[in-house]
């Protein structure tokens, strides 16, 4: 053996690792992409997520409709005058009176939470942990005690949120129920999942 | 016979050490001569976790990862499988009692100072599988289909919608659609059939390769490797394994199948605490049950979730009730850390630990008993003061320990 033989490039030996590790690190982690987005939802999962057409004409004054969208309860519930005059008197006890969280479309950023004031359309799951709250239109009752003026119940982990979806303070619930993109197509057809075209 | 016999036996550890390994690891592993009854647990929870592969793998044969399907072939296995049933409160029950044997191993840990120098990747190793027992518990649970199982999923899944900017991208990819739904379902079944024993089985082989580098802790705590017989290299406190401790192992196992089979065999729902009622009711999208909690296991984190009502310094109550959870099953990693007592074991230590430790075991339980009730004002009170306890408990930990007055430990083990 020579010394020839036992003189090792060490600049080029570090730089050849480092190019390999940094070009096969790279490479690694390109490949995962696509089980990465593998992951995402399917092209049936989002084509079962589309808008769905609902006929609003059949619910009742102060009754509550529930519809399924991409998996979820979407309720749509027609208000009466008495209980539309709650919403302005509660505005001391609530998170977020003024719908200022994007919890909805810009369009219901009011005071309804909704296009037309009647009808409130809302994704029916609590903000706190997702689970699904309970409707309850009545004033008072023996559990949710003498002050409470109609709206809906979480029975998992006791948030409360008024008529127009807005939580109460004091409750785990962070925001205002979300309010999903919706848009009349008459006077009595809704189509939840896309927003009114721009006139 | 004989020679025929060895004569095999050399033809074996010629080509693959099979004599030198178990010799390594059973007959001539020395461990201190002093184990007492806290030391049955890791052995037993190596048990249950054969007896949770196997019969994972023949209910595998008719369970269907399906959302149409996968309710009705859990009963299809309860009542016309020959002995479904059986496999399948064996795998429920053991789920359970997996979690029992290695609270109790986890618990031992923290008595005799298991954790500390030289152990501390042992323990990390042990943690990792704890990580891994907690996601194949959650992963493994949402399969029945049942209303507990899928309104636990959406609960869990939604946590890591807390996560500022990429919280409900995150949901969305972990359930791969909107809502906790068939897809998620099949992924679910991939990991906890598959990837998660995978990564399990590495971690235990991990684990007992570390212990049997480093040697067993002991109830006194001191390193027995420090008297070693001048002649033989073997330290004088210890034994080896085989047979002194698979014979004291034995016994522990014969014990434990008797607990194990009373209750597979007459309380395999435990009053709704291994299996819940609400998940006998198929699950439902529109309808949460009254009541969510998790299986026991879970619930003293739970319980920590639930306790955060308060917004604190920007950060919404939510993400803080996600992040003390998370933080609260973390913050044991760092356990060989914190912990800077001179002496490992209690019974050195000093009244401080003592009551550190006492006082931890109550809050946990509590935590965990509150994580298991629908909350009340009064409840969420007891939650918020077992928290505190309990992360006192170690962020109090490199003060209370250094201060302890301990006692000398001795030089030799003690029984």
């Amino acid at each position: 053996m020579t010394d020839d033989n036992n003189q090792v490039d060490r600049g080029k030996r570090r730089f050849l690792i480092a190019t390999t590790t940094a070009l096969g690190g790279a490479a690694t982690v390109a490949s995962a992409v696509p089980f990465v987005a593998s992951m995402m939802p399917s092209q049936r999962a989002l084509a079962t997520g589309a808008p769905v057409e609902v006929d609003i004409g059949k619910v009742e004054l102060g009754t509550k409709l529930d519809v399924e969208w991409q998996g979820k309860p979407v309720w749509i519930v027609n208000r009466t005058k008495e209980m539309l005059a709650t919403l302005p008197t509660l505005i001391d006890k609530l998170v977020d009176p003024g719908s200022d969280v994007l919890q909805q479309p810009t369009y219901c950023k009011n005071l309804t939470r909704s296009i037309k004031p009647e009808y409130f359309v809302a994704v029916g799951i609590c903000t706190h942990l997702g689970c699904s709250p309970t409707f309850r239109p009545e004033e008072g009752g023996p559990d949710l005690g003498p002050d409470w003026s109609g709206g809906f119940f979480c029975p998992c982990h006791g948030s409360r949120f008024d008529l127009a979806g807005r939580v109460f303070k004091g409750f785990p619930a962070p925001a205002n129920l979300v309010v999903p993109p919706y848009r009349y197509l008459s006077d009595s057809r809704i189509l939840i999942g896309e927003d009114p075209k721009v006139a | 016979m004989n020679n025929k016999m060895s004569a095999l036996l050399n033809w074996v550890d010629e080509r693959f050490p099979l004599t030198a390994t178990l010799k390594a690891h059973l007959s001539e592993y020395y461990a201190p001569k002093n184990f007492n009854f806290w030391y049955y647990f890791g052995s037993l929870a190596l048990l249950v976790l054969v007896m949770q592969i196997v019969t994972g793998i023949f209910l595998t044969m008719n369970y269907k990862p399906d959302a149409n399907l996968a309710f009705a072939s859990v009963e299809y296995i309860m009542r016309d499988v020959s002995w479904g049933w059986l496999i399948r409160y064996m795998h429920s029950t053991g789920s359970s009692m997996f979690f029992v044997a290695v609270y109790l191993h986890m618990f031992r840990a923290m008595l005799y100072g298991s954790y500390r120098k030289p152990r501390e990747l042992l323990w990390i190793f042990g943690m990792l599988i704890y990580l891994c027992l907690m996601a194949e518990a959650f992963f493994g649970y949402l399969l029945p289909w049942g209303q507990m199982s899928f309104w636990g999923a959406q609960v869990i899944i939604n946590l890591f919608d807390a996560i500022p900017l990429i919280g409900p991208d995150l949901a969305l990819w972990i359930r791969g659609d909107y809502s906790v739904s068939d897809a998620t379902l099949n992924r679910f079944f991939a990991y906890h059939v598959i990837a998660v024993p995978l990564v399990l089985l590495g971690l235990v082989a991990a684990h007992i390769i570390a212990l049997h580098e480093v040697g067993s802790n002991n109830p006194d705590g001191i390193e027995i490797k420090k008297h070693k017989d001048p002649k033989t290299g073997i330290p004088l406190d210890g034994i080896p394994f085989h047979p002194y401790y698979t014979v004291k192992d034995m016994m522990g196992v014969v014990v434990f199948l008797f607990v194990f089979s009373i209750i597979m065999f007459f309380i395999p729902e435990m009053g709704g605490y291994f299996l819940e009622h609400n998940n006998f009711i198929p699950a439902d999208v529109l309808k949460t049950p009254e009541h969510i909690a998790p299986l026991w296991y879970f619930t003293p984190f739970y319980s920590i979730l639930r306790a955060n009502t308060f917004n604190f310094l920007w950060v919404p109550a939510k993400l803080w009730g996600v992040l003390l959870m998370g933080l609260a099953v973390i913050i044991f990693f760092f356990l060989p850390w914190l912990d800077r007592s001179l002496v490992k074991s209690v019974r050195y230590r000093g009244q401080f630990y003592k009551t550190a430790l006492t006082l931890f075991t109550i809050s946990f339980i509590v935590l965990g008993y509150l994580g298991t009730q629908p909350v009340t004002e009064i409840r969420t009170v007891i939650a918020q003061i077992g928290t505190v306890i309990y992360f006192l408990f170690f962020f109090l930990m490199p003060w209370y320990t250094k201060i302890d007055k301990t006692k000398p430990e001795p030089e030799r083990v003690r029984w």
